[in-house]
């Protein structure tokens, strides 16, 4: 009967996850060769306050993504307010943006030279010169962090917002007739159930921050990813380089391990909880509700794309090209594939670790995790060298037999692109699809099983129904971090090539957005639809 | 349809092939930006009608050459430094190219003795001054940034931004490494704000009053000049040439190298040849305001209007030894941070 064994799946897991772990394999290998001197200069001189800028740095963006997600969640998730259904995905809206553009337009709206400042000081005092007055900075760490988690928290919210749906009303409000109050019983009740959701959406946008070059970069900010780049770019020591981002794995690593181990065995399985009874908030606290929202949806959403669209039209003469179109359609076109190939790759990783509870057959879904935290163009650079490899093996075997060297025909072509966006999102889809995975009871496995059906059976039977909805988030989150992507985008492309977002930075790395806000409004358009399917996948059942 | 596929593979690999085949093609990566390089490229196709490829990069470009190996289909590279043109040859990644355009376009000390890197344009790092906040600025030079004068005054970019790392470079190879570690405190303690942005936007804080003094490259002046939004940043500075009175400016080099494996070895000596042209130069000098290699070639009006001035006769490759060790000051003294 049994056509597929668990062993054919720890095999195809294997296989698959082989491929995407050469790159960071590559780097380990190159890490052993790094030269100590160097590693005594940085130790010696600015390491130390690099990692403290860093672990400020994860920690603020941490702490800024969950004051913004996790109140917005709740409130949509259990509470009734007004236009509670249209902020249900709005707020998810600051996703399509990329990080350097809300950069940009932030440091250039806020800087002392920027129109906010210009105005207050014609509004207080003509010609104040600059330390006459009291204005926050914004390049600095915080503004940093800021601004990451305005782009970054609706991953949190959007986990969050799920799992609050999941667990239903109904232990909340028991906790309420057991006499606590609504605070008491968000923070002992609420927040504890949803734990693996919330855990899962931080350790996503604390990944993100911690392998950011660009947007810290801009903001003045010196972190572990400075070390990477100027150990490679200014010392010219891949392998040092490689060796700090191996440092930084491996405290990833670590503490994801602390994170599974005091989580223990705990597992929730949830049943549908059918209709909530959402929470009527009376009208004070009803505007509070509209007025954070709104607030959120302003600085995240609303202002940056307000003054892109300003730029766009101002400068639409020499922003405009029929180029546009070609790069628009690439750029959705390579999103498209990456999304696909990584949610497939995915559902492989974690059935096969469902199938069988033996270590070797999670090792897949979590090795093919690791590269998420590389910084981009190191990951590209990793990238290519099995790849390279490879090529060049072929080459050689193939003129060796008297024909014609093919040449790069990997890394030459968008192969190069779709690997690396494949290698760097994998950790996306896996998350994503793991957590709704462990929704679905064992018991319907064994139930399937007992009819007589094979695991694949199974999966395309059983799971997959049940998988939808994960499934599209996966595809959909996929699509719009490929969307946004640059670092490997720029390195890897083949010759005449853009994306969207290789188009915008050409124009960011020169400080001229201004003539770039075409493109970046179409690199945010491409991300609304499904940043607003998004939202609409978790409410089948429960509106 | 097992034949099907496997079809469908081998047309998959012969593409690059038929491709090579198909056209005549001149293949480049690129450090230097596509408003730049785009035109001169589409007019030397028009001239030619040899295709030019081209990959834009930011990083890597000298790491992926070496992956790629015997197979690389890059046959220049274009850099807009000289530290990068020089870690390409170091690399071996290059190969000698000998020809009699480029020897007469280039003049000797803008090219390799070994014939392995060719320069074609020139800038200096200049001073930027408050027209109205520093008085003879004229006699400035990048010593006078340690004084005490220009007590959080100063604006610059990242040390480690390519341009900087250049100068402190050859702060180094005129002063040594303790007078330079030195000058490096001090003008960190003038900064009037951490070190952020490019050059230009240096030259934007003077003119919002943020500070008085900017180091930039010579060529932002024309171009801010040349932009309606930037022109005012622009017209509240006056550019100083330091070090006039003894060793003269710091400058740079933007150049082109040929790949080792170039495959279409031809088209791109054709297409080195055109850069360094009458032609090309006019071009670089208009787009990008800087001084063109090639004698015959004068700058732009607006450029010839700065006046003439003395560079720095200490060669690059000089300067470029001691890059390393520019590095590693920048980090002792926490430049940046």
């Amino acid at each position: 009967m049994q056509t597929t064994s668990p062993k054919k799946w720890v095999l195809l897991s294997w296989t698959v996850s082989a491929a995407l772990v050469l790159p960071v394999l590559a780097l380990l290998m190159q890490s052993f060769s790094a030269d100590t001197v160097l590693f005594e200069h940085l130790w010696a001189t600015v390491l130390t306050d690099y990692v403290i800028n860093t672990l400020m740095l994860v920690a603020l963006v941490l702490f800024f993504s969950a004051i913004f997600a996790l109140p917005s969640a709740w409130l949509i998730a259990m509470c009734d307010f007004r236009w509670r259904k249209k902020f249900q995905w709005l707020l998810m809206l600051p996703l399509a943006m990329p990080a350097y553009v809300v950069a940009y337009i932030y440091t250039d709206l806020l800087d002392f030279s920027g129109p906010v400042q210009r105005l207050l000081r014609s509004v207080f005092q003509a010609n104040t010169p600059i330390g006459e007055y009291w204005f926050f900075e914004v390049r600095n760490i915080y503004g940093a962090s800021i601004m990451l988690a305005l782009v970054l928290y609706p991953y949190l919210y959007l986990i969050a917002r799920t799992a609050f749906l999941e667990q239903g009303a109904h232990l909340f409000q028991v906790s309420r007739t057991l006499g606590k109050s609504s605070w008491q019983s968000f923070r002992l009740v609420s927040l504890p159930l949803c734990r693996p959701a919330i855990i899962m959406g931080l350790i996503f946008i604390g990944a993100e921050a911690l392998g950011d070059f660009a947007t810290v970069h801009y903001f003045a900010v010196n972190t572990l990813t400075t070390a990477v780049y100027d150990s490679w770019l200014g010392h010219g020591s891949l392998s040092a380089a490689a060796k700090i981002s191996m440092l930084m794995l491996v405290g990833v690593v670590g503490l994801l391990a602390i994170e599974r181990w005091q989580r223990g065995r705990q597992r929730f399985y949830h049943k549908t909880s059918g209709q909530i009874n959402r929470f009527k908030l009376n009208k004070l606290h009803s505007t509070i509700a509209v007025s954070w929202c709104v607030l959120l949806l302003l600085a995240g959403f609303i202002v940056p794309a307000m003054v892109l669209v300003d730029y766009a039209i101002h400068y639409f003469a020499s922003g405009w090209s029929e180029q546009l179109w070609q790069v628009l359609f690439q750029s959705i076109w390579l999103a498209l594939i990456a999304a696909v190939i990584t949610t497939i790759f995915a559902i492989i990783f974690i059935y096969t670790a469902r199938l069988s509870t033996t270590r070797s057959a999670r090792l897949p879904l979590r090795a093919s995790t690791t590269s998420y935290i590389l910084p981009s163009t190191v990951l590209a650079i990793a990238v290519l060298i099995p790849m390279t490899m490879f090529e060049v093996g072929v080459n050689d075997w193939l003129v060796s037999l008297g024909y014609q060297a093919p040449g790069l025909f990997l890394s030459g072509t968008v192969f190069a692109l779709i690997f690396a966006f494949v290698v760097r999102f994998q950790a996306v889809a896996n998350g994503t699809i793991e957590s709704s995975f462990l929704n679905i009871s064992p018991s319907l496995d064994i139930a399937s099983k007992t009819l007589g059906k094979t695991n694949l059976q199974t999966l395309f039977l059983v799971h997959i129904p049940l998988l939808k909805k994960g499934i599209f988030t996966a595809l959909l989150l996929v699509f719009i971090e490929c969307m946004k992507e640059l670092p490997a985008a720029l390195l890897l492309r083949p010759f005449n090539f853009d994306t969207l977002a290789t188009y915008v930075y050409q124009f960011v790395s020169d400080e001229q957005l201004e003539q770039a806000a075409i493109a970046a409004i179409l690199i945010i358009l491409a991300g609304l639809y499904p940043v607003i399917r998004l939202t609409q996948t978790g409410n089948v059942t429960h509106d | 349809m097992k034949h099907g596929l496997l079809k469908c593979l081998i047309v998959l690999l012969l593409l690059p092939i038929a491709n090579a085949w198909a056209t005549e093609e001149v293949n480049i990566y690129s450090y230097r930006q596509p408003f730049l390089i785009d035109p001169i490229a589409a007019q030397f196709t028009k001239e030619t009608g040899i295709e030019v490829n081209i990959i834009y990069a930011k990083s890597g470009i000298a790491e992926k050459l070496q992956r790629e190996g015997k197979y690389s289909p890059a046959d220049l590279v274009l850099t807009s430094d000289f530290n990068r043109l020089l870690e390409l040859t170091e690399k071996g990644l290059t190969q000698k190219v000998s020809s009699d355009t480029l020897e007469s376009n280039i003049p000797a000390q803008y090219r390799d003795n070994k014939s392995h890197w060719y320069a074609l344009t020139t800038r200096a790092r200049v001073i930027y001054a408050s027209k109205d906040r520093v008085k003879n600025a004229g006699q400035l030079s990048y010593e006078d940034l340690a004084s005490d004068e220009f007590k959080g005054k100063i604006c610059v970019r990242s040390g480690k931004h390519p341009y900087n790392i250049s100068l402190v470079a050859s702060m180094i190879a005129h002063h040594g490494k303790a007078e330079t570690k030195a000058w490096l405190l001090k003008v960190k303690d003038n900064l009037a704000r951490k070190p952020q942005g490019n050059d230009r936007a240096q030259v934007k804080a003077i003119k919002e009053g943020v500070c008085d003094v900017s180091l930039g490259n010579s060529y932002y002046y024309g171009k801010m000049l040349m932009d309606e939004a930037q022109k005012p940043w622009a017209d509240a500075v006056n550019i100083i040439f330091p070090n006039q009175a003894d060793r003269g400016a710091h400058i740079n080099i933007s150049g082109v190298v040929m790949a080792k494996y170039a495959p279409n070895k031809g088209n791109a000596v054709k297409l080195m040849n055109y850069l360094s042209s009458a032609k090309a130069q006019s071009l670089y000098a208009s787009l990008n305001m800087e001084y063109p290699v090639n004698s015959t070639v004068t700058p732009s009006e607006i450029v010839q209007s700065w006046g003439d001035y003395k560079a720095d006769i200490l060669p690059l490759t000089t300067v470029v030894k001691h890059q390393t060790a520019a590095y590693m000051l920048l980090d002792e003294v926490k430049f940046d941070l």
